[in-house]
């Protein structure tokens, strides 16, 4: 059949793009809810004289988790205390974490949430009665910082109407900051460290998606926040339905990889996060289970989390699993016994629950109550609408089948790892947990490196801070910032590498390509190089296999983990021939390298951690169980950029706030 | 769930000043083949079916087909983005239709007060500028 393909790759490659070299002092790497808190922020601080820079690989506004919308804002503190949002964390996170920095931006977050409410964001409010009133109803109550009461779903949680929440953070980060000081469709790829100042970050390189150009910066600090790593393990759907990741699927493990390479310390890459969501459409669970009061059941229909062997099991994880909240991790593990065991699968028993509800309602509520479970889909997942469309599955009507998806690496929602950061330089904050830079000052949120800080998903051992802790931790960030570029008025950065050899590297893959590409008839197959969408297939292979994804049931052992870094060794090998015939494949190339070394160092702390921390997230089958004679510790890790060499090592965890 | 575009009713946004869907994809999927002056998704199992292009398109081209792996045929969700509302048309395989109407924002597009003016005064305080303002103070943790 000689019937032409259609092209793939409308913006082809060519072998000599064209440089655009900036200078500023400050530049945001990210365009989430982080790097729009930074951009809200940053100005506020900034004095005449002193630049900015954002860079953005999509367009902000819908760019990061929140791109398609949320129905609930994850953390408000609200009425709550500061110190029961880190007893939470810390109890979620099987007891360690970084308190000084969730007690930190349990004080902050709300502010965010206030701001996001101004700015048009419509937030559900209770009725003096006690009813449920939508955001724009609810807008009599008044507003939360006027003293609103929010719909809680859980101690934490509030609902809203979420359809344009980026687009509407987006609208005020990018007014604050001045579209003169965005680059959007931009991808930052590799940081580079000063020439002469040890250990100080002075710029970043990256490229044009759009046209072929690779930018050049140079700055005095840095943040670094592209979200967390998702599409590391193989997914449970192969084929289209790969990108149906629970995460955002552009979340290519760049901050990690990006930061690590310049030799900041790493944290508890060894978390990951495995949510239980609807099978294969993944939609959240959250709100059935808390809001609906949606009991979860067997295959022989038993609420099995109720059990007595439940109750057993959950007693050998104490404190954490006795606790009045069980840990995810632990409800994931329960999960997971019983489908072992045959008794799956697992279903959402959402009939029962709407017909207990719908039992003091009259019909008109009745009738918002459905368009409440459907919202909570419409909201941030619509494609599990979809699939219930698709079905034919009425929620009043047919259960649905929840199931543990693959792993995750992030550092904002129900996970925690990301980097070391320095908490803030209160005196109550230990002194181990506070960096120091080069003039002995501590600036809250920046990582070893000098000069180059993180937040939301880039900051380790703090989870739970979900969107409006990610905004908040990139304003404070943000702060921190301009205060570094004016302690650091005086410093001059300067590279290491010419601009050629930041070009060469960076369009390494395109140069491959059209080096090659002539040689087969088919530009896909070539044994000079790699497509970047067969490498995902390979990572995707050897973690799920090896690294404890859902083809073992999350369990990896010593001598699987020794396999899979050496299949890591050679996939980093054979990166240097990722080949890009167009832009929109470069992209997929960085993107496939960065999560690379992300899964890398994730393997590398599980491999260290001699115990299972976190089961129904992984299990370290040599080391079953929780070791704390040993392992109540955080692990850390470095990459020194120089010697090219890791260094894993124990770091002492402090307890600040009592029981 | 990959979206599709309907030949007959993209036009390329030729009147616009730029491609709306290429504009918004947070995947880079969308791109336009300039000389069919059409859109199309050119790598659609990194779909996230985050239906961003689908709310934006302006002449309503652009709607998704549930991935192949595990969505049966015949269904459909569509939304229209308004200024204040988002209205959703669900259809079911068997026929049943649904329809729902959220809320989406409470103010005036670009309305959002990015407080522009506001100058944060204590570079060496952890107030963020808006907490400055209201005259905040970050409490300590009780007992320590």
């Amino acid at each position: 059949m000689a019937i032409p393909n259609k092209a793939m790759g409308e913006l082809k490659a060519v072998k000599d793009p064209e440089v655009e070299e900036r200078e500023v002092d400050i530049l945001i790497v990210g365009g989430g809810m982080a790097a729009c808190g930074a951009a809200f922020e940053i100005k506020k601080w900034m004095a005449p004289g002193q630049s900015v820079l954002l860079c953005d690989k999509a367009a902000m506004e819908r760019s990061g988790a929140v791109a398609q919308g949320l129905s609930a804002i994850n953390t408000y503190v609200g009425s709550n205390a500061p110190e029961d949002y880190v007893r939470m964390v810390r109890n979620d996170l099987m007891g360690l974490v970084r308190e000084d920095l969730i007690y930190d931006l349990g004080c902050h977050v709300d502010d965010s949430v206030h701001l996001f409410e101004e700015w048009g964001l419509p937030i559900w409010k209770k009725s003096e009665d006690g009813k449920t009133l939508d955001g724009k109803k609810g807008q009599k109550m008044g507003t939360l910082k006027a003293g609103a009461t929010p719909v809680r779903t859980g101690k934490w949680q509030i609902m809203i109407n979420g359809e344009s929440y980026k687009r509407i953070v987006a609208e005020a980060a990018k007014l604050a900051i001045g579209d003169e000081n965005i680059i959007e469709r931009c991808f930052i790829v590799k940081l580079l460290l000063d020439a002469k100042r040890e250990n100080q970050i002075a710029g970043a390189v990256g490229f044009s998606v759009r046209e072929n150009k690779v930018y050049i910066i140079k700055c005095k600090t840095m943040m670094v926040a592209c979200g967390g790593a998702v599409n590391i393990y193989q997914p449970r759907s192969v084929g289209e339905g790969k990108g149906r990741a629970w995460y955002p699927v552009w979340n290519a493990g760049s901050t990690y990889t990006m930061c690590m390479q310049v030799g900041a310390e790493l944290s508890m890459m060894e978390n990951r996060f495995t949510p239980a969501r609807f099978k294969d459409g993944y939609g959240p669970v959250g709100a059935w289970f808390l809001l609906f009061k949606a009991k979860s059941l067997n295959g022989l229909g038993e609420n099995f989390a109720a059990s007595d062997a439940a109750k057993a099991e959950l007693a050998t994880y104490a404190p954490y699993g006795t606790a009045a909240i069980t840990p995810t991790c632990l409800r994931n593990h329960l999960m997971l016994f019983e489908m072992k065991e045959g008794r799956g699968p697992i279903m959402m028993d959402t009939v029962t629950a709407l017909a207990e509800i719908g039992k003091t309602m009259d019909k008109k509520e009745l009738k918002h109550l459905e368009s409440e479970a459907w919202e909570d889909f419409l909201d941030m997942t619509c494609g599990q609408a979809n699939l219930w469309c698709a079905t034919n599955t009425e929620p009043e009507k047919k259960n649905s089948e929840i199931m543990p998806t693959e792993p995750y690496l992030l550092g904002s929602h129900s996970g925690c790892c990301g980097f070391w950061v320095s908490g803030p330089d209160y005196d109550w904050v230990p002194d181990a947990y506070k960096i120091k830079a080069d003039n002995g000052k501590v600036y809250n949120r920046m990582t070893t490196v000098n000069g180059l800080f993180t937040s939301g998903d880039g900051v380790g051992c703090s989870g739970h801070k979900f969107s409006s802790g990610s905004h908040a931790e990139g304003r404070m960030a943000a702060k921190q910032m301009v205060r570094y570029a004016k302690d650091h008025a005086d410093f001059k950065p300067a590279l290491k590498e010419s601009k050629e050899e930041l070009v060469d590297i960076v369009y390494k893959p395109v140069r491959t390509f059209l080096e090659h590409s002539q040689y087969t008839t088919a530009i896909d197959i070539n044994p000079n190089y790699l497509k970047p969408s067969g490498m995902a297939m390979r990572l995707m292979k050897a973690t799920n296999e090896y690294g404890g994804g859902t083809a073992t049931f999350y369990q990896t052992t010593s001598k699987n983990l020794e396999i899979v870094m050496d299949l890591l060794q050679t996939m980093r090998e054979d990166s240097e021939k990722l080949a890009a015939g167009d832009l929109h494949e470069l992209m997929r190339c960085w993107e496939i390298y960065h999560r690379i070394w992300t899964v890398e160092s994730h393997l590398r702390h599980i491999q260290f951690r001699k115990e299972t921390r976190y089961p129904g997230f992984y299990y370290q089958c040599d080391h079953p169980g929780q070791d704390d004679k040993n392992w109540f510790c955080f692990v850390n890790s470095k990459y020194d950029p120089k010697a090219q060499k890791w260094d894993i090592f124990k770091k002492d965890y402090i307890k600040i706030i009592p029981d | 769930m990959p979206t599709y575009v309907i030949q007959e009713k993209c036009d390329g946004c030729k009147g616009g000043d730029k491609t709306a869907c290429m504009y918004i994809c947070p995947n880079d999927l969308m791109v336009l083949d300039p000389n069919a002056m059409k859109a199309y998704n050119q790598e659609p199992d990194q779909c996230w079916e985050c239906f961003s292009c689908v709310k934006i398109c302006p002449t309503q081209a652009i709607e998704v087909r549930g991935y192949s792996d595990f969505v049966p045929l015949g269904s459909s969700v569509m939304p229209m983005l308004g200024t204040e509302d988002v209205m959703w048309t669900c259809k079911f395989r068997n026929g049943l239709i649904k329809r729902f109407k959220f809320p989406i924002r409470t103010t005036p597009e670009g309305a959002a007060n990015a407080y522009k003016e506001l100058k944060g005064k204590d570079l060496e305080s952890d107030l963020l500028s808006t907490e400055e303002a209201d005259g905040y103070k970050v409490p300590r943790p009780k007992g320590l």
